[in-house]
């Protein structure tokens, strides 16, 4: 951290899962040991590899309600992916005690809106398979085939003027940035699962800079959905889950046996605010982000998203963090790893640990939240933030499923219940799908 | 932090390599020739048969071959068009930076900042799984179908080079960068806010090298029918060649272009330690978010300004004041410009707003009136016109300027090139969604 930049507080954590809305849900999940992996109900997945994932459900969350009024009509142009960050920034902003405008318009809000930031990850967002084939179903050949000539001529009209505008990836912080009036600096991040945590450097790098006193920060993702499915059975990050079996023991973080990972729905918004704001206004703090690191890896099959091999470059946005926040190894009690069930992720993960770890590795606890939670691709890493901060304010680690062979990786991933732990500093590291890690240091704030 | 002036040696951030690919050519020297010439880009789609959609024509990169430009053209056998684009760009950039001859110090500290759209969609086969699961007698897609068709008519390489970060990863394997690595994707800001962030990493210390940039296409059947929904595009085809106007009273969208834009940003103590050329200085950045509309821009200009003035600023520029010798201290803005009707007049508000009376002495062109909007890489190709613009003494006309509108008039350099001393320009992107984003570069001075 560069001297004379401002410290900067977590001091709200607005999580979206599988578990619901809000970190409370989550964490009683998290540390009764229960997975919110299911069937998914949204579509008839039977013909993917897996037909569960760790969805969210429709009395989770109804994304009319949560929007202010004058936003209201804008929820018909939100992709799921949109309605997820919304959800995720409205929670965040509530847990943090913060007025905006949208949570009171016409009363003056907390930071003033110029001073505002807004860094959120996001994936490709498919478009609507049924809202596309309907519309496209007039325009085709004798043989059934697309024909852009009748689509030109006779079918653009079926989509809606707006139809595109439910799909840029930088919608997600064009509606969040609207409705709670963030004017400062704003950006969207598109790495895969380590936009999220990128996202949090950014805000960061923002803050420190001067340029916003707070920022919304996060990602958010639903790959639940028929491209997601696919994309990711290409990319053979998924385990097979046979029909009618449960899913809840499909993940297997660290393990020997681990066959791949099952997706989540979701993804998280976090507020990062200067030490001097938060302190000034009395703000609850879950954890200070005392350091950011981030790398890339140009291993052979980087492209086509196998990590394996890329322990040295994880190994490495993990020593960048921890410089950046002037700490030693020996501080940190606790790492949130990707954690997938991918086992050349994993290996590349555990490989990353040992190499800055050393033998004590083997006794670092590590989050893993797949098992629970899912991959939430471009909301992975930020719900990961949320569980580490949430980690660090409650001196509590969670409870892990399914694992009992990490050893053999030189890491502590095994399954066991939730239990208190010391924690001064906690590391939530993602390594994404095209070679990006971030690396987030999390220091307790006494 | 630190304004322009009082930064050190390894605060100051310089470009040392340039390149690009664009439908005027894929070369820096044939492409500022053609800008000169006051050439045009556009004629029908090639790319797929547009010929009855409301806009048929583009700027579309012609005869492009990366192969020649790599080091191994069967490491990156399976990238899309967007990452040849990219790999064509930054091949150029690296090569002009000499960092093959002259290699940076650490690979660790060499990142990439991206503003890279989404690949492209394998439409026909996206478009044939899609219509073959649609049941029209219940109205909905048949799952189980579309998995099927799914997986047995697209493919694993194809659908994972549309995620947004592929570009990134296929430089990062070409030449072997090991640092803190993004891509961000704020439409048609992305690249122009890649450039700014690379810059912030620069300073921040946490790289010595970043390689900072854009590539993109979205001339594919789903990309033309968003926009032409959206009734941005020109529709005005009688001649593909006139029907970007921006700044002009008869403007009526923009068109679509391709292709990319990167630039090599390295830090002055590292250009100087390997004995590299600065070529320009980049001395301010500025990003808000309009946080207004989903559809619509502020319509004051708030967030366009809010940029602009943030980037003075932190050039440490009085954006009101003048040099000794009578000019403004900006000689010239690359303007965002796309000739729709809402952007082109409240840019010339929004820098009214932010030089008052001194707008009238700036000229500020589009070279979007050539080279179509190359959407999330517009930003990056138009940093570079500002470079040369500095180096040769030369602004590139806005074409197609025939009839002035009063709600744009100022100097938009019409129709033909001119010779100008200019050492600090000033370059917009304003992506759809409300992202602002303006950069800052002038002439480099020891």
């Amino acid at each position: 951290m560069r001297h004379g930049a401002p410290r900067t507080f977590v001091t709200g954590i607005g999580p979206v899962s599988g578990f619901g809305l809000g970190i409370d849900p989550l964490w009683k999940g998290l540390c009764d040991g229960v997975s919110a992996i299911r069937p998914i109900t949204a579509f008839d997945a039977s013909g993917f590899v897996t037909s569960v994932a760790a969805t969210i459900l429709p009395e989770h969350f109804d994304i009319r309600s949560i929007v202010p009024k004058s936003h209201r009509k804008a929820t018909k142009v939100m992709a799921r992916d949109i309605e997820i960050a919304v959800a995720a920034a409205h929670t965040a902003v509530h847990s943090a005690g913060l007025t905006t405008k949208g949570t009171a318009e016409g009363v003056p809000p907390t930071i003033p809106p110029d001073r505002f930031g807004c860094h959120i990850g996001a994936g490709l967002i498919p478009a609507d398979a049924d809202e596309l084939a309907c519309a496209m179903f007039t325009s085709r050949t004798p043989d059934g085939k697309f024909d852009p000539e009748a689509w030109g001529r006779t079918g653009m009209p079926n989509l809606t003027p707006l139809w595109l505008l439910k799909y840029l990836p930088n919608m997600l912080a064009c509606h969040v940035t609207i409705i709670h009036d963030c004017q400062g600096p704003s950006n969207t991040i598109t790495c895969a699962e380590a936009s999220g945590g990128l996202s949090i450097g950014e805000s960061l790098r923002v803050i420190r800079r001067g340029d916003a006193t707070a920022c919304l920060s996060g990602g958010a993702e639903s790959k639940v959905n028929y491209m997601g499915m696919l994309r990711q059975t290409f990319a053979q990050r998924l385990a097979r889950v046979p029909a009618g079996a449960s899913g809840t023991e499909a993940v297997l973080p660290f393990d020997p046996t681990a066959c791949g990972t099952v997706l989540g729905e979701g993804g998280g918004m976090l507020i990062l605010e200067t030490e001097a704001s938060a302190t000034g206004r009395g703000a609850r703090t879950f954890a200070e982000i005392a350091g950011f690191g981030a790398s890339q890896c140009c291993c052979i099959d980087t492209v086509g998203g196998d990590l394996s091999g890329a322990g040295e470059d994880i190994a490495a946005a993990l020593e960048c963090a921890l410089d950046d926040a002037q700490v030693r190894p020996e501080a940190i009690d606790a790492v949130v790893p990707f954690g997938s069930g991918i086992p050349s992720i994993d290996a590349a993960e555990a490989d990353a640990l040992r190499r800055v770890f050393g033998a004590r590795a083997g006794s670092l606890p590590l989050v893993t939240i797949a098992p629970q939670a899912g991959i939430c691709g471009a909301g992975a890493s930020a719900l990961a933030a949320c569980v580490g901060a949430k980690c660090v304010a409650e001196q509590k680690l969670p409870a892990r499923l399914n694992t009992k062979g990490s050893k053999a990786l030189g890491v502590d991933a095994d399954a066991r219940a939730a239990c208190a732990a010391q924690l001064r500093c906690v590391v939530v590291m993602t390594s994404g799908m095209g070679g990006q890690t971030a690396a987030i240091v999390m220091r307790r704030v006494p | 932090m630190n304004t322009h002036g009082q930064r050190t040696d390894s605060e100051r951030v310089v470009v040392t390599g340039m390149g690009w690919v664009t439908p005027l050519g894929h070369d820096i020297e044939t492409v500022w020739g053609a800008l000169m010439r006051g050439e045009c880009g556009m004629a029908p789609i090639t790319h797929f048969d547009a010929r009855t959609f409301p806009t048929s024509f583009a700027a579309e990169v012609k005869g492009f071959d990366v192969a020649p430009q790599l080091k191994d053209p069967r490491a990156h056998s399976t990238a899309g068009l967007n990452s040849q684009f990219a790999l064509g760009a930054a091949a150029q950039a690296w090569a002009q930076a000499g960092l093959s001859e002259r290699p940076a110090r650490n690979m660790r500290r060499v990142g990439i900042y991206l503003g890279a759209g989404e690949g492209v969609i394998d439409t026909p086969n996206y478009l044939a799984t899609n219509l073959g699961a649609w049941d029209p007698a219940i109205g909905k897609t048949n799952g189980v179908e579309w998995a099927k068709l799914g997986h047995s008519l697209m493919g694993a390489a194809s659908e994972i080079e549309q995620e947004p970060n592929m570009p990134l990863a296929h430089i990062a394997r070409e030449f072997g960068v090991r640092g803190p690595s993004y891509n961000c994707l704020t439409a048609c800001a992305a690249s122009t806010q890649a450039i700014g962030e690379a810059c912030s990493i620069l300073r921040g210390a946490e790289a010595d090298v970043m390689i900072a940039g854009g590539a993109h296409t979205m001339i594919h059947v789903l990309g033309i029918t968003g926009f032409n929904r959206l009734t941005a595009l020109s529709t005005a085809g009688d001649d593909p060649t006139t029907a970007s106007r921006p700044f002009d009273l008869t403007r009526g969208g923009f068109v679509m272009g391709e292709g990319a834009g990167m630039v090599i940003l390295e830090t002055l103590s590292h250009a100087r330690s390997r004995g590299a050329t600065p070529l320009a200085e980049l001395i301010g950045f500025g990003s808000s978010a309009d946080s207004y509309r989903i559809t619509d821009i502020q319509p004051e200009g708030r967030g366009a300004a809010a940029a602009m003035l943030q980037a003075l600023a932190q050039a440490g520029i009085d954006p009101r004041g003048r040099r000794p010798d009578g000019r403004p201290w900006v000689d010239y803005i690359s303007a965002h410009g796309t000739g729709t009707k809402e952007n082109d007049s409240i840019e010339t508000l929004a820098v009214k707003r932010v030089f008052g009376e001194l707008a009238r002495d700036i000229p500020m062109s589009s070279v979007k009136s050539m080279l179509g909007h190359l959407i999330a890489a517009a930003g990056a190709v138009e940093f570079i016109t500002c470079v040369l613009a500095i180096e040769r003494g030369m602004l590139p006309p806005t074409i197609n300027y025939t009839t002035p509108d009063p709600e744009c008039d100022l100097d938009c350099v019409p129709n033909t090139p001119r010779k100008a001393q200019v050492d600090t320009c000033l370059s917009n992107s304003f992506g759809f969604g409300g992202q602002n984003d303006t950069v800052c570069v002038t002439r480099f001075v020891e």
